[in-house]
């Protein structure tokens, strides 16, 4: 069995070849036997799946904009930010659009998660991916406050927070995560991350050599999160498959020093108007009712 | 300016989190107001003072409580302290929650501390050694320690709300700290003021001060209250708190003007001198529920 080496690796996804037949969610769900939630008619999209959670590592997230029977065309869910409205994917044939993308965590190489964890339950692994240790978590929730990618579910029978492990057992033991391995059209790719690198830029320049000019990669640099360990190859902009831009992409601790200083300056301000109130009486001669 | 976008999952931080702001924040505001009373009141005000450390420790015990009960593994509440992977302490000065679980556990201490001194000197003449710790430089030292631990306790959970990508508790970031601080000391004058109408415990004059005192925090308040509502509509996110929490909004606003309203109203005996300040609790606990459910629908 060949090993993997102890650096950097990563899941490079194109998403210009993913057909959207679930085979890694099925496979992920195998290897780490999660049961996965009841179905659900989600009644705006062929994805039943929903969304990324506890149950859920792998998720082949369907953008769709789809012809309505009198000739208009309606999306989907996706990418609609919180407070936004829908972000409109780019027609691409007919005024429709079909987009699929097998969305995992990111393993961001300045990862939220990681940032705000108060027991240190998330950790870096010698791979430069990001695990919850299942055995330190306290089920406290604020991992799932911070992921901007909505990744990280709270599993009700562990009291846990879970996402993808990258398989951390397989690479361990010289195997490649198990959605890559299921992939048939080689979407989900596993390797090092600077071998990943130079594919995707071969890829890239030839898919916007063939006209495919909106084609992106997303986390492959700095610009998001410092790289994403997990990153893609989009077909429209991130905010169509839900993935915050660089604009949007911020770290948790942005608000540290600003929130502090905030309640500091309050509290000063409240102090100064209790010591206004208290301090007229001892200012009053009258007031000498003894303690 | 397009509206912020956030992705990010709720984490589902319902009751036990609400009751723990709740309590925390009056637990802070309380000691706070106890150590002002100390430092600044008039012989006659002492009385409340005492009355304020008892509710503070009061308000304090069932707060770790809340927080484990909270918890997917409660048992685990010490990895809050404990590193267990590294077999070291769990301090990270950049996590609010973990600053948190620090501050809780020492500001329990002075509170517990102050406790004990307040008690001795309403006459439990069993705990005479801690008297010291309400009066005198040591009881103002540490007074001012514990007001300082016991305000972070009120405001931190803020900070720790905007730490996160969710939206409006990340839009609203240098908001949410002081708006906890100002609402928490807004309504532990409220609760004392309750008290003292409920027992007739203080002087007119202290009850004055004390209205003073809840009228200049309501002050602070309300300009935290607009500020809040400012940057989450230029964020774009406004929506997220309106709707449906109109009804809560009414309260947060009938709750800062009671203190206003007292004066005139419950001068005039139309009105139980304890409703203002039920009503500002009342708001307290409205706009703490506002800011924790709401972004998470």
């Amino acid at each position: 069995m060949a090993t993997i080496e102890a650096r950097p690796v990563g899941f490079f996804t194109d998403t210009s070849i993913c057909i959207g037949c679930k085979a890694c969610e099925v496979a992920c769900k195998e290897w780490n036997q999660l049961e996965g939630n009841a179905p659900k008619f989600t009644a705006d999209s062929y994805d039943n799946t929903g969304q990324l959670d506890a149950q859920n590592w792998r998720h082949v997230q369907f953008v769709e904009m789809l012809p309505n029977a009198d000739g208009t065309a309606s999306t989907n869910g996706n990418g609609k930010g919180a407070g936004g409205a829908a972000v409109i994917p780019t027609p691409i044939a007919g005024g429709q659009a079909w987009l699929m993308m097998s969305d995992v965590c990111k393993h961001c190489q300045q990862a939220s998660c990681l940032e705000v964890c108060p027991t240190n339950a998330i950790t870096r692994t010698e791979f430069g991916t990001v695990l919850i240790q299942q055995d330190v978590c306290n089920g406290v929730r604020d991992c799932i406050a911070a992921c901007p990618y909505h990744v990280i579910g709270f599993n009700e029978q562990t009291g846990t927070a879970q996402k993808c492990t990258f398989c951390y057992d397989r690479l361990q033991n010289g195997m490649q995560p198990a959605c890559a391995k299921a992939c048939p059209t080689e979407s989900i790719k596993f390797g090092y991350l600077d071998d990943l690198h130079k594919a995707a830029d071969e890829r890239l320049a030839a898919l916007q050599k063939g006209g495919y000019t909106k084609a992106n990669l997303y986390g492959r640099d700095t610009s998001v999160y410092g790289g994403l360990n997990a990153f893609f190859l989009l077909m429209d902009k991130p905010e169509v498959y839900d993935l915050p831009n660089a604009q949007n992409a911020t770290l948790p601790s942005r608000n540290n020093i600003p929130g502090y200083l905030g309640g500091a300056v309050t509290a000063v301000a409240g102090l100064i108007g209790g010591v206004l109130a208290f301090r007229s009486a001892r200012m009053s001669a009258a007031d000498k009712t003894p303690r | 300016m397009p509206p912020a976008e956030h992705f990010a999952a709720p984490p589902n931080w319902e009751w036990w989190i609400l009751a723990y702001f709740l309590f925390g924040g009056i637990s802070g505001g309380s000691y706070a107001i106890a150590t002002l009373i100390r430092l600044f009141g008039a012989p006659a005000d002492q009385r409340i003072s005492r009355v304020a450390y008892i509710v503070s420790f009061i308000a304090l015990i069932p707060c770790p409580i809340f927080l484990a009960v909270d918890l997917g593994q409660p048992l685990r509440f010490w990895h809050m302290l404990v590193d267990t992977s590294e077999g070291a302490l769990a301090f990270k000065y950049w996590s609010p929650m973990s600053v948190g679980a620090w501050v809780l556990l020492i500001y329990g201490l002075f509170s517990f501390v102050s406790f004990l001194g307040a008690l001795a000197e309403g006459g439990t003449r069993a705990l005479s050694p801690f008297a010291g710790f309400v009066r005198g430089t040591l009881g103002s030292v540490w007074g001012i320690i514990g007001t300082a631990l016991g305000l972070f306790i009120a405001g931190y959970t803020g900070v720790l709300l905007s730490v996160s990508n969710v939206t409006v508790w990340s839009d609203a970031g240098w908001v949410l700290g002081g708006l906890f601080v100002a609402s928490a000391l807004t309504a532990s004058a409220a609760l004392l003021l309750a008290f003292v109408h409920w027992r007739h415990a203080g002087e007119e004059g202290t009850v004055a001060r004390l209205e003073m005192a809840d009228r200049n925090f309501a002050v602070v308040e309300a300009i935290l209250v607009v500020l809040f509502v400012v940057s989450v509509g230029i964020a774009g996110t406004l929506g997220k708190v309106l709707g449906i929490w109109i009804l809560l909004w009414i309260l947060v606003v009938l709750g800062l003007l009671a203190p206003f309203a007292v004066s005139r109203v419950g001068a005039a005996r139309r009105w139980s001198p304890v409703t203002a300040p039920v009503l500002t609790l009342l708001g307290l606990l409205a706009m703490r529920a506002i800011v924790i459910f709401a972004p998470q629908l």
